[in-house]
């Protein structure tokens, strides 16, 4: 594996990760993110809904609480996760946790950290959670770590000293159970940076991880509400000058579009795509422009569509999803207003995922009045496609060194 | 309107079905279904799809299985979003993109066996909206005029409903009404170039009474019969007999639609797949069930829609489990594409003139042993001609 960086601009690290998989011949772009799964696939979609999508990640995300409970019937099946999900071309990450149901805390000991699936807590040792991803046997893995203190308000520099402590001695262990391993030989051990918000263990813990043999770098516990990430960001920019610049930065618990651009502006390469699939289960369609070049018609119809669509989210309105009590961002149009009841037009005029090329708003909106399946389904492609299609744009902006105007864009359109 | 039928035109209506094949033993045939929206090969398995939509699976991935004609329900839809807004749309195949063939039923049944403050008059069906609570009444007219904007390729009557079950002189009031309804429906029709509407035989289980109305109803000189009253509850032996003698009196160049399975058929008994969680010859497979949990192999091995191509029953058993909807497209798009190819089996088979050998293969697949075949398919399949074992 190889990270080359095409160039640096303010912090933000452009470049490819090449000679990636078991193959050794998958290549991934930076900034980029990874395919969100649930249980070992994409929410709402199927094999052919999957490939109508245009742009999907190269690197699939696989969470360990998904998986944990089936490590039986995975050792036994022997041929990985990646083939058992019917994903066997696809580059696979494992993390512990799904970034979008938050984990209880008080379950991490020095012995052992767990994971919350549909049957309930899974514990794991060290060795129990090397065999489960010897099992898996993914290209990727986030090492077994301590990230408890993202879970609560305040850390006390005890706990944040701990959770560096004991993610460095998880770390140790299983760097030392993946030597013995072979089937683990072409796994990449990801290196998990804790230590809360005190910049001091912050430091200790990326300087002690740069110091092992891992493949790459998880910065985690930086996720919480957008107030707690502003303090964060300044604890980010110091943790990353202290990696190696050769190796990618993965983030954990960061996926909305504004957040990811301070982020990377602050030398993260890697992001979760759980926010397209937050903005679906509340029946929303993203909506939000990334064409920082466009012509001035067109910047003219946007204005004028995006001040409509202010006006009428004048305020933050709560929504009970399953798990998770998320609002209703500015990125985003709810599809159940009456308003759209009409509404002809595609989702996003210009879009050319699978939903607006086929169906209309009135189309969604009668889906989700009638609590119809097909509505997450089309959703979902409409908004993966078009948080894909934001990196792109990241990407691409960085290259014609254009970064400012498409921040300023999306800034503008963060409420 | 009490009394004798009033008098239809005498301008014929479109003969829409071709024969291609006959079986000389059963009355099993094949066919195409000439419709606005294209050919459809019969006989047909039709999947529904409620409320403009085949439940989780998309338009384009529903016509990568083969199907060309699905159902769709006048009642929920005349409901929401409601016959306006479908016209502003093009149409249900405008609305929902959907190239192929449509078929709506009237919207009577769903009245009946879902709304509780329903009543039956002369006039029509009167009911609650459970949605606004708004008090309506569904003619024959009404529903008629719901289907013209809904623009689907086949039409059905309103027809009087009654359960299989019910017994007495209702049996009776219900299928002359139908009669009578289905004169309004004719006439109430507003494009009958463009929608094929079809009439609905009544009479329950009384033989006497289906022979009456299928005498009356084929006087009128509509596209294509439905049978209706049926799969309510009766005894699977009950069901075979008045099927086959509905299809006996009906006209041999127009289609039959045996209404509550799905099916537009040619005359032959045969038996019915039930729907179940994963279909597959020997029945269905409820793989939530521990059993498949390290069930490494596909649904069904010898099926080539995507799921059986790509995913096994395990990781199906493991995703059911969560609560990611993808399991459940996974397993709609296998039973779509079990039955749409079961039926292609079935015409083949007709056409290749190997019916009777098709259905003893089939019933010894799912029952093993000829003497395990229960009683009522074995005598449905003798009284066609077709022995087993």
């Amino acid at each position: 594996m190889k990270l080359s960086l095409t160039k640096v601009v303010n912090g933000c690290r452009l470049g490819k990760i090449k000679n990636l998989g078991k193959t050794r011949d998958h290549t991934m772009d930076i900034p980029g993110c990874l395919l969100y799964t649930k249980t070992g696939s994409a929410p709402h979609l199927t094999h052919h809904t999957l490939r109508n999508i245009h742009g999907v990640p190269a690197m699939v995300q696989l969470t360990l609480s998904s998986l944990a409970e089936h490590h039986e019937v995975l050792t036994e099946y022997k041929e990985g996760v990646g083939k058992f999900i019917g994903m066997p071309e696809s580059l696979l990450y494992c993390s512990l946790h799904d970034p979008v149901s938050p984990c209880p805390a008080g379950y991490v000991t020095n012995k052992s950290a767990s994971v919350w699936g549909v049957s309930g807590r899974v514990e794991m040792t060290v060795s129990k959670f090397m065999a489960i991803q010897q099992a898996l046997q993914p290209d990727w893995f986030q090492c077994l770590s301590d990230g408890e203190v993202s879970c609560k308000e305040a850390t006390s520099i005890k706990r944040a000293r701990k959770s560096v402590d004991r993610s460095l001695l998880f770390l140790d262990n299983c760097l030392r159970l993946q030597e013995e391993s072979e089937v683990l030989q072409k796994s990449v051990i990801i290196g998990v940076i804790e230590g809360g918000d005190v910049m001091e263990e912050r430091l200790r813990s990326a300087r002690e991880t740069a110091k092992r043999p891992v493949g790459g770098f998880l910065l985690d516990g930086f996720q919480g509400n957008p107030t707690t990430l502003e303090t964060r960001l300044r604890l980010l920019s110091s943790v990353t000058a202290e990696l190696p610049e050769d190796k990618p930065r993965l983030i954990s618990g960061i996926s909305r579009p504004d957040e990811v651009l301070e982020c990377i502006e602050r030398g993260v390469d890697l992001f979760e795509s759980f926010f397209p699939y937050q903005v679906t289960e509340r029946g929303c369609a993203l909506t939000f422009s990334f064409d920082y070049q466009p012509n001035p018609e067109e910047t003219l119809l946007q204005q004028n569509g995006t001040q409509e669509e202010i006006k009428c989210v004048d305020h933050m309105k709560k929504i009970e999803t399953t798990g998770c009590n998320q609002e209703i961002t500015s990125f985003e149009i709810n599809l159940k207003e009456k308003k759209y009841q009409e509404d002809f037009n595609p989702l996003v005029r210009g879009c050319s995922c699978y939903c607006c090329k086929n169906h209309t708003r009135a189309y969604i909106h009668h889906l989700l009045v009638t609590n119809e399946l097909l509505a997450g389904v089309l959703l979902m492609m409409h908004n993966f496609e078009h948080y894909f299609g934001f990196f792109h744009s990241i990407r691409e902006a960085l290259k014609s060194d254009k970064l400012a105007q498409l921040k300023e864009l999306i800034h503008r359109q963060a409420s | 309107m009490a009394g004798a039928a009033t008098q239809v035109s005498l301008e014929s209506a479109p003969r829409i079905m071709r024969l291609v094949a006959e079986c000389s033993r059963s009355r099993a045939r094949a066919g195409e279904l000439r419709l606005p929206h294209g050919t459809v090969a019969t006989p047909v398995f039709m999947p529904v799809g409620t409320q403009a939509t085949m439940k989780g699976i998309t338009t384009e991935q529903l016509d990568a299985l083969g199907c060309r004609i699905c159902l769709g329900n006048t009642y929920h839809l005349g409901l929401r979003p409601g016959p306006e807004l479908i016209q502003k749309a093009n149409g249900l195949h405008g609305f929902m993109n959907w190239p192929h063939n449509l078929l709506t039923d009237s919207g009577g049944f769903q009245m009946v066996s879902l709304v509780s403050l329903s009543e039956v008059t002369e006039e029509g069906v009167r009911f609650r909206s459970p949605y606004d609570g708004n008090e309506t009444l569904l003619s024959p007219e009404k529903s008629v005029q719901i289907q013209n904007a809904l623009g689907s390729d086949i039409i059905m009557q309103l027809d009087d409903v009654v359960s299989s079950t019910v017994t007495g002189p209702r049996v009776e009031e219900a299928m002359y009404r139908s009669i009578r309804w289905l004169d309004r429906c004719i006439a109430a029709h507003q494009r009958p170039d463009k929608q094929n509407l079809f009439a609905i035989i009544q009479g329950g289980l009384d033989a006497d009474l289906r022979a009456t109305c299928l005498e009356e109803m084929t006087k009128r000189d509509v596209p294509g019969f439905a049978i209706g009253g049926l799969s309510g509850g009766e005894s699977k032996a009950q069901f075979w007999r008045m099927v086959a003698l509905s299809t006996s009196r009906l006209p041999k160049d127009k289609p039959r639609y045996l209404m509550g399975v799905g099916y537009v058929v040619d005359r032959g008994a045969r038996a019915l797949p039930r729907f179940g969680s994963a279909l597959v010859p020997t029945g269905n497979l409820q793989l939530r069930k521990k059993v498949f949990e390290k069930d490494f192999g596909p649904i069904d091995p010898e099926c080539t829609c995507p799921t059986c191509q790509n995913h096994s029953r395990a990781f199906l058993h493991a995703l059911l489990h969560s609560d990611n909807t993808a399991a459940l497209h996974h397993l709609t798009v296998h039973n779509i594409a079990y039955q749409l190819q079961l039926m292609s089996a079935v015409r083949t088979s007709i056409v290749e003139k190997r019916f009777p050998d098709f259905v003893r293969d089939f019933m010894g697949t799912m029952y093993g042993d000829p003497t395990l075949c229960p009683t009522w398919a074995t005598d449905a399949l003798a009284s066609v001609g077709i022995t087993l074992g």
